[in-house]
């Protein structure tokens, strides 16, 4: 149990410094770029006295590594500054909008997880079958199209011809939990087909991985019947790697939903992201680009010490 | 393995896929020349649709030909990725292979910095930097390409870390033959449709990648056409009952599995052939 305790701690530690480095990189890409932010953010309209104010407004005159420690210990608190467009801190800002994307994020998640890995499952017992091939074929394209694409052709057949669901997802606060999930349907369709194919192709790898282990075949040798093989001696033994397979997709999820956002002008995160960039409001930039990061690192080291916990060889050393 | 026997094994649906780049390309190659109008002007009334004569695609929401602006915009969308993926392969493999045969410190190093690129979401990362540079040109393909090259470095590096302790090179030196013989006719040919996939893989990593900044308007600036923008332009006919937008989306998704379905193939070759030796 050391060995696994000393591993876990080890990833730990290096999702921890991966956290740090993408907080420098956030800021490096933000603030050392070649140019003064100041007349950056003004673009046109920057006039000296303008640039000198909003110089003063973000300390440019101090050193960079003041300024990052400054920035990097405000995170470690919640306390992301105030938004450069609206003066408004931008934690009051942030955290209804990372509110609703988590709320699309888990919906599309609860939809695609099961589906995934059902198919997956299937497909990886009904190998080279016609089943396999339909699915792999589906899934291809499915993981090939761009959101967007998906996205609006989900609009134009459900919203448009068929009237069902809004084109548009907007979401009122005093909307009761039914009416959110009728709001977000399309989007969250959207979401399911994008990574679903990507869930399913790789559930099936690690399947197949597992069925044509040296114990299996063993298995088969001795006249098991494919059922006890299937749910005795395969399932087990791919619990962790599709565990992993589901953390690490919910990993994309949450990336993805930057474009499916926009395109149904849904108030998240990637909506309030890419607004950000168009106002050149750099503090939220980085906020948004921050708050990204830990969730995608964080979800990485979660499969991996999933997948670290599921090793049955780790767990029951000898 | 030669390229016509690969060809021979081939499924329909890879053979398919094929020739629908095979046609890509050559919109990408003379799209401009096939045009019936200019990409910037507009010719008619706003967003005409299908089947309208003279426009056989329909018009965009400034009046512009929908098939003019796909061709130019089929020149411009792929040959950017296409410029940013030799890039990023040139780039990355040449690094990667360095760090594999340098090992010590120096692989340490860059292995670990390329970790930390990964590490981030690469749409982040593209927006985060191009909202601060400013989306010229210049900019867009250097970072993308610079994206992309992390990715390229990793596999390079592996790559060339695993060939050279194969067993069939060591036999190819124990029988003497030079060092340009081994790499023309024993590590190429096995890696060759690894290489070929990983090609395909980058190339359309990096065509979305462009088309969805360009579809959040940070990517290729109008007027000129553009796939990603072209859908962004066009989103709101879609509310009309239009599918304009679907156009142009249509052709990034088309394009994009046509690649996939060749890389799919090439890597299933890979992995075959890696199981039998």
């Amino acid at each position: 149990m050391a060995d696994l305790w000393r591993l876990i701690g080890k990833r730990l530690l290096l999702g921890l410094l991966t956290l740090f480095a993408v907080s420098v990189l956030v800021f490096i890409g933000t603030e050392l770029l070649p140019g003064d932010l100041a007349e950056v953010i003004l673009g046109q309209s920057a006039t000296p006295e303008a640039v000198a104010a909003i110089r003063a407004k973000l300390n440019l005159g101090d050193p960079a590594i003041v300024r990052y420690w400054r920035w990097f210990s405000g995170v470690l608190v919640g306390d992301f500054g105030n938004s450069l467009a609206s003066g408004r801190p931008i934690v009051t800002v942030l955290l209804p909008r990372l509110q609703a994307t988590l709320f699309l994020a888990a919906t599309a998640a609860v939809i695609a997880v099961p589906l995934a890995i059902g198919l997956g499952l299937l497909s990886a017992l009904w190998r080279d079958r016609t089943f396999d091939k339909t699915t792999s074929a589906a899934t291809l394209a499915a993981i090939s199209m761009p959101e967007f694409f998906i996205g609006y052709l989900l609009v134009y057949v459900f919203a448009v011809q068929l009237g069902w669901f809004p084109a548009i997802s907007r979401i009122s606060p005093s909307a009761g939990f039914g009416q959110k999930l009728w709001a977000i349907a399309l989007p969250a369709l959207t979401l399911t087909l994008v990574t679903t194919g990507h869930m399913m192709r790789m559930t099936r790898a690690a399947v197949v991985q597992v069925l044509s282990a040296p114990y299996i075949e063993m298995a088969e040798l001795k006249g098991t019947p494919r059922r006890a093989i299937i749910f005795r001696h395969a399932l087990p033994n791919a619990i962790g790697p599709i565990a992993n397979v589901v953390v690490l997709n919910l990993a994309f999820l949450v990336v993805g939903v930057i474009l499916v956002e926009v395109v149904f002008v849904y108030p998240g995160m990637g909506q309030l992201m890419v607004d950000a960039v168009s106002k050149r409001d750099i503090p939220l930039i980085q906020a948004c680009a921050i708050v990204f990061a830990i969730t995608y690192v964080g979800l990485n080291m979660l499969a991996d010490i999933v997948s670290i916990l599921a090793n049955p060889r780790l767990r029951h050393p000898r | 393995m030669s390229v016509a026997l690969l060809l021979r094994r081939m499924p329909w649906i890879t053979r398919l896929g094929l020739l629908l780049v095979f046609l890509f390309a050559f919109l990408a190659a003379f799209g401009p020349w096939l045009a019936p109008y200019p990409e910037a002007e507009p010719v008619a009334d706003v967003w005409q649709p299908i089947g309208t004569v003279g426009f056989p695609l329909g018009t965009d929401t400034l009046g512009r030909d929908m098939l003019s602006r796909l061709l130019y915009g089929a020149q411009r969308s792929i040959g950017l990725a296409l410029v940013i993926t030799v890039l990023s392969f040139t780039v990355g493999s040449v690094c990667g292979f360095l760090a594999a045969i340098a090992g010590g410190w120096a692989d340490q190093a860059a292995s670990r910095v390329v970790d930390v690129f990964m590490s981030f979401p690469a749409l982040i990362l593209a927006l985060l930097v191009l909202s601060v540079m400013g989306s010229s040109l210049p900019v867009l393909v250097l970072t993308l390409a610079f994206i992309d090259g992390t990715r390229v470095f990793r596999l390079a590096r592996a790559v060339a870390v695993d060939l050279n302790v194969m067993e069939f090179v060591e036999a190819a030196k124990l029988r003497g033959e030079g060092i340009w013989w081994i790499a023309r006719k024993e590590i190429l040919p096995n890696a060759l449709p690894m290489l070929l996939a990983e090609f395909g893989v980058r190339f359309c990593f990096s065509f979305l990648l462009i088309s969805a900044l360009s579809f959040l308007g940070l990517g290729i600036q109008p007027p000129a056409a553009d796939w990603g923008g072209m859908v962004k332009d066009n989103a709101q006919a879609i509310a009309f009952g239009l599918p304009a937008p679907l156009l142009p989306a249509g052709c990034i998704a088309l394009l994009t599995i046509s690649v996939n379905l060749v890389v799919d193939f090439l890597l299933d070759q890979a992995s075959r052939r890696s199981r039998r030796g």
